[in-house]
């Protein structure tokens, strides 16, 4: 193996690429969640779908596909890297269990979040293979905003979040996003080596914060249209 | 001092059974110690039994111990589920009877990692450490006669770290203790020590790639940033000496000149 492989796939270099692509990703939901916001605007969908439309045409389209592709490398490699440490290495490691297994507490940070990383993220895997069939690959109905004709993304969007089941679903699996970011965010810092006895208090905070921001800025959305947006009124919402 | 009876469900593993398969036929054993004072430590405790044991003519529970004073880093049980047992900050021979109830119970464990391959009963071959310490644990100086003090000046918070973290006694307890098994917190102590002083500055990045490859090569797991090292690590190192030796080892894999040192191509 050379020398740079055996250096990026050591126990280092994994959790390197794991904390550098969940910070990627961290970059991506961000920018995601922004875009969303869009929804609560009572328009019939209007600002979203322009938005919608705007990132499908950018640079003739090439924006998006380039967009596309960084995307599923990131997503490949955390996966890759993730899964390794928390279950392949981690298995290995320890052939033979204990019987029994107590916290520590005090300065341990290990906790049902630590622990549950490889669980929510999993989920999180189905849920991004789902969510991209449920909202991309579908025929989406047409619309005509300021004299485009665009796809309705926002029918669509509104059509399933009215289904009370996929609405709960996607609540429980943002809420599972925010366990994984209330240890992955500060934990990637630590990763990638930007950690010391001080900046892990900001950081952990830190992490607590956008946590509850990301959980909850994704999961109000489907909430909302399940309880507060009526298609058959004008405006879309009541 | 009221006299208490203590419960013990201990591990007896035979020597040579986990050596090669991993696949273990260790299996807890029930005893009971009676006349146990609060006062006594728990490896005392240990003893008391043993000596029943021996008048039984049967085996003696084997585990490691050397000074019996949280110095030497020879000890390490994992007791009611933790390493080192319920108190923080203390070794497993500083543990003491008083922290128990008259009538309990307690599980004892070896520290439990396949680079920890179990030799006879609670005692574990730990040399897996040694062999990480021999990649670049040190200082290759030319020794001559003994320096001025201050004659290389060291900031004071540099000393501090470099100290707090030269403070690891090698015990183990934060292997035990990982959910991964991952050998980090020691490691990181290890090269974080030198790494804040003057004399480690020449090797440091081929220290670091070399202890870090020996780490991944003697089968210990990633580490999660769970932090229960820390919380079990009887000389309370932080885990911003992992941070610091994640540090190291980008800066020695960038380095072309410590790259070539490392790996001798
Ligand atoms: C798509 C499927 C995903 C899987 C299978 C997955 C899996 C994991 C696992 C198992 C870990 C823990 C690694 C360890 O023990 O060190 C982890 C860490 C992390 N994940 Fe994910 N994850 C996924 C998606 C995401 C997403 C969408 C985000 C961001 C919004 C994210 C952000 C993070 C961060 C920041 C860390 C911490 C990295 C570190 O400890 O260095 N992950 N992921
Ligand atoms: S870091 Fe702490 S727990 Fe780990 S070997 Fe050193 S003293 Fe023991
Ligand atoms: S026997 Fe020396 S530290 Fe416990």
């Amino acid at each position: 193996m050379s020398t740079f492989r055996s250096h990026v796939w050591s126990s280092v270099g994994k959790k390197m690429i794991t904390g550098s692509t969940g910070l990627m990703l961290v970059g991506f939901v961000a920018v995601h969640l922004l875009g969303n916001l869009t929804l609560f605007i009572p328009d019939r969908g209007h600002a979203f779908n322009a938005y919608a439309y705007f990132l499908e045409h950018a640079v003739h389209g090439w924006l998006i596909l380039a967009f596309e592709a960084g995307l599923l490398a990131v997503f490949g490699f955390h996966i890759v890297s993730a899964v390794t440490v928390a279950w392949t290495d981690k298995r290995k490691a320890r052939p033979v269990g204990y019987a029994l297994v107590r916290n520590a507490g005090g300065k341990s940070r290990k906790g049902l979040p630590s622990t549950s990383m490889i669980v929510t993220g999993l989920s999180l895997a189905v849920f991004v293979i789902l969510h991209v069939k449920m909202f991309k690959f579908t025929d989406h109905p047409a619309v005509v905003h300021d004299g485009k004709e665009m796809k309705d993304l926002y029918a669509v969007v509104v059509a399933a979040f009215k289904q009370p089941l996929i609405a709960g679903a996607y609540v429980a699996v943002m809420g599972m996003l925010g366990f994984h970011l209330r240890h992955g965010f500060w934990s990637a810092f630590q990763s990638l080596g930007w950690n010391n006895d001080r900046a892990i208090v900001v950081l952990e905070n830190l992490a607590r914060v956008v946590a509850v921001l990301f959980a909850v800025g994704f999961l109000a959305l489907p909430l909302y249209i399940l309880f507060f947006v009526d298609p058959s009124v004008s405006g879309g919402h009541r | 001092m009221s006299e208490m009876t203590i419960h013990l469900k201990i591990w007896r593993q035979a020597r040579g059974e986990t050596k090669d398969s991993q696949k273990s036929q260790g299996r807890f054993v029930d005893y009971t110690v009676e006349k146990v004072l609060p006062e006594m430590s728990f490896l005392e405790t240990l003893d008391l039994l043993n000596e029943k044991l021996t008048r039984q003519g049967q085996q003696p529970v084997e585990f490691d111990s050397d000074c019996r004073e949280g110095i030497c880093g020879t000890c390490g049980l994992v007791i009611k589920g933790t390493a080192h047992g319920p108190n923080p900050k203390t070794t497993t021979c500083e543990v003491r009877m008083r922290h128990f109830r008259d009538g309990e119970t307690i599980t004892v464990e070896p520290f439990r990692a396949g680079p920890f391959p179990i030799l006879k009963d609670l005692v574990v071959d730990r040399t897996a450490f040694d062999r990480i310490q021999q990649q670049g644990g040190f200082v290759t100086a030319n020794v001559g006669s003994a320096p001025d003090s201050n004659a290389v000046p060291i900031p004071k918070l540099d000393a501090d770290k470099a100290m707090d973290a030269a403070s690891c006694i090698g015990c183990g307890a934060c292997v035990a203790a990982c959910p991964n098994a991952s050998a980090s917190l020691f490691v990181g102590a290890k090269i974080s020590q030198l790494s804040y002083l003057p004399q480690g500055g020449p090797e440091r990045g081929r220290r670091a790639l070399l202890m870090i490859g020996q780490m991944d090569r003697e089968g210990f797991g990633d580490c999660s940033n769970h932090g229960e090292c820390e919380a079990v690590c009887p000389k309370e190192i932080s885990i911003e000496n992992i941070a610091r030796m994640r540090r190291e080892f980008f800066k020695g894999a960038l380095g072309g000149h410590d790259r070539k040192a490392a790996t001798g191509d």
